[in-house]
């Protein structure tokens, strides 16, 4: 029952990831104009642009187009630069660890955080500390994130000099420097992924703590300590896994204003430079990997939901 | 572009208008709320026409320059342009494009997820698989595909932000109209022949209308967010003109020169939004969810 279960819900995500490929391939080579006359200029002849098409295969059908640029990608070969003529694998690569150490490091520092504040201010509701977290989280969640980019830099950067504002080169062999010069990319991404968890969180066991089997315990005498962390926490796990994939899929998509605002060399920002200079095959490959990094978080998200609560286990 | 406002303002305004006898008070969130909302909207419709230089007019040869006899209180900007006519001219593109892409988001979302949840069956089972596909998509990078393959024109701008909306409002158009569809006036309006679009239209449509209204307001802060991210990356709104999210693009380095030019676009992003929050939270709680529910969905 559970394995059918499983085996659907990885079935629908296999077709979402397809579908997804095929809406990128038809965003990327189908509409934006004709390729032939953005390579040669308005000025080449028809001759020209249309020997140009044979050659890069433009004029095939474009389903034959289509399966032959995703077999390519699955077997490895992610074409070249339109814009320096480089392999996109080469370009792409430390962008991508660039980019993972950021998301790494913030989510070691928020996701702890955000279960242990979000768990605190739903201990003990509308209390002062409760109010106090609400109004922040709200306030975070409802301002732009270059917003809160902006404030940290006047006051930690211009003000203060204590930490740098462009991250032209980040050398990650030396991690107190790393940490240093990430100061404040990984703050302003942390304030904003905690202020999503923190409220999710809160919610979360705000609507455990209200099933009748807390009321039981409530009855029985237990202390609201034991409530919390022996009946509420197990049953919230899952829903609080389910947020923190879900704000993790966030982060993801964040990450690319927060490289832009500090100049940060991760894959965001090339995906945005790329998109800048129509450099299409950079384009998809960056855009492909994005999507389905949010992709895997968000199945692993259902995963985890499914085989840790009996009910949708059986239901389903 | 005025119109526009007045309509989205009336179904954001819905629910306080459906009766004398029970009009809910607005608690003090909800003032600041609605005060800075009536004022972004007032100055979105009015902005362009009190802004008191042109906005891509170069007033003064020099980056970040002070106010003046030639410039306003806000100073001038990066090319020494007005920040204040600016910034009128900027809500005006901000909130009218938020609301306009909001409002058509709705419209799409809302068909699709009512049809939905009449038809049923196989209909539905499809409909809801489509919608799962186009949520799986992280927003920004449909949004980035959509500009990459129709580029950056402001119809392109409105185009992706309601498409990029719609099947998160499918979503939920959907599961409000599940507990409408099965209520017995509408059985009966089956039974009397009446057509798809009118079942949809005159039964569905009125009851899903409050909770679908505290949806329009969460979906319209993220609309403004969406919009200024996209701007502010250079893929929104092009030179010469400018919504707040380019503004702060184009003043970024500003911020190393102690300028304001920069924060105040970002500062009026944050604060309309807030304010949407601020008149959503008291309409939920209105309807008896708190936004923290509706963030979980």
């Amino acid at each position: 029952m559970l394995a059918k279960f499983l085996a659907r819900r990885l079935l629908l995500s296999l077709l979402t990831l397809w579908a997804i490929t095929a809406l990128i391939f038809a965003g990327t080579e189908i509409l934006p104009g004709d390729v032939a006359s953005a390579v040669l200029g308005q000025s080449a002849t028809e001759e020209l642009k249309a020997a140009l098409r044979a050659q890069m295969g433009l004029d095939r059908p474009m389903l034959t187009r289509y399966f032959d640029w995703l077999g390519r990608i699955l077997s490895g070969d992610l074409g070249v630069s339109l814009a320096n003529g480089f392999p996109v694998d080469g370009l792409v690569a430390p962008r991508v660890l660039n980019t993972l150490y950021l998301a790494i490091v913030t989510a070691v520092i928020a996701v702890p955080l955000a279960i242990a504040l979000g768990l605190l201010s739903a201990a003990f509701p509308d209390s002062l500390f409760d109010r106090v977290v609400n109004a922040v989280t709200l306030f975070m969640v409802s301002i732009p994130d270059f917003l809160i980019a902006i404030i940290l830099i006047i006051i930690f950067s211009v003000e203060m000099r204590w930490f740098p504002m462009m991250l032209k080169r980040v050398d990650f062999s030396d991690f107190g420097g790393a940490m240093h010069a990430l100061a404040l990319p990984v703050a302003t991404l942390m304030l904003t992924m905690l202020s999503h968890m923190i409220r999710m969180t809160r919610a979360t066991i705000l609507d455990v703590l209200r099933s009748p089997y807390v009321e039981m315990a409530l009855l029985k005498g237990a202390s609201k300590s034991r409530i919390i962390l022996r009946h509420a926490a197990p049953n919230a796990l899952a829903p609080i896994v389910n947020v923190i994939a879900l704000n993790l899929g966030y982060l993801i998509s964040g990450v690319v204003v927060i490289e832009v605002v500090f100049t940060y060399p991760g894959l965001g920002r090339l995906m945005v430079d790329a998109i800048g200079m129509r450099d299409l095959p950079l384009v998809q490959i960056t855009g492909l990997i994005f999507c389905v990094t949010y992709i895997v978080l968000n199945i692993m998200a259902d995963m985890i939901a499914i085989m840790s609560n009996p009910r949708i286990r059986y239901t389903s | 572009m005025t119109e526009m406002v007045g309509t989205s303002g009336k179904t954001v305004a819905a629910p306080r208008k459906r009766s004398k006898r029970e009009r809910p008070k607005l608690n003090l969130n909800g003032w600041i709320g609605l005060i800075i909302v009536g004022f972004g909207i007032l100055v979105a419709i009015i902005g362009p026409f009190i802004a008191p230089h042109d906005p891509g007019e170069i007033l003064v040869w020099k980056a970040y320059s002070p106010p003046g006899d030639e410039i306003s209180f806000m100073g001038s900007d990066a090319l020494g342009r007005d920040v204040l006519s600016r910034m009128l001219h900027g809500a005006h593109l901000t909130i009218g494009i938020a609301l306009i892409s909001n409002l058509i988001g709705f419209a799409m979302g809302m068909i699709v997820g009512f049809a939905a949840a009449e038809i049923r069956g196989r209909t539905d089972d499809f409909i809801t698989w489509l919608i799962d596909v186009f949520i799986s998509f992280p927003p920004i990078m449909m949004a980035l595909i959509i500009i990459v393959a129709l580029g950056t024109d402001i119809y392109v701008l409105i185009g992706t932000i309601a498409v990029v909306s719609a099947p998160r409002i499918a979503r939920i158009a959907r599961a409000v109209a599940m507990n409408v569809v099965v209520l017995d006036y509408v059985e009966v309006a089956r039974a009397r022949g009446e057509s798809l679009t009118s079942v949809l239209v005159r039964e569905i449509l009125p009851n899903t209308l409050r909770p679908l209204a505290v949806e329009f307001g969460l979906r319209l802060t993220f609309a403004i967010l969406f919009l200024s991210s996209l701007s502010f990356l250079g893929l929104g709104i092009q030179p010469p003109a400018a919504d707040w999210g380019s503004m702060v693009r184009e003043n970024l380095s500003g911020i190393l020169l102690g300028s304001m030019a920069p924060v105040l676009p970002a500062v009026a992003i944050g604060t309309l939004t807030i304010g949407v929050n601020l008149l959503v939270d008291w309409m939920s709680s209105q309807s008896g969810r708190s936004i923290s529910e509706e963030l979980t969905q």
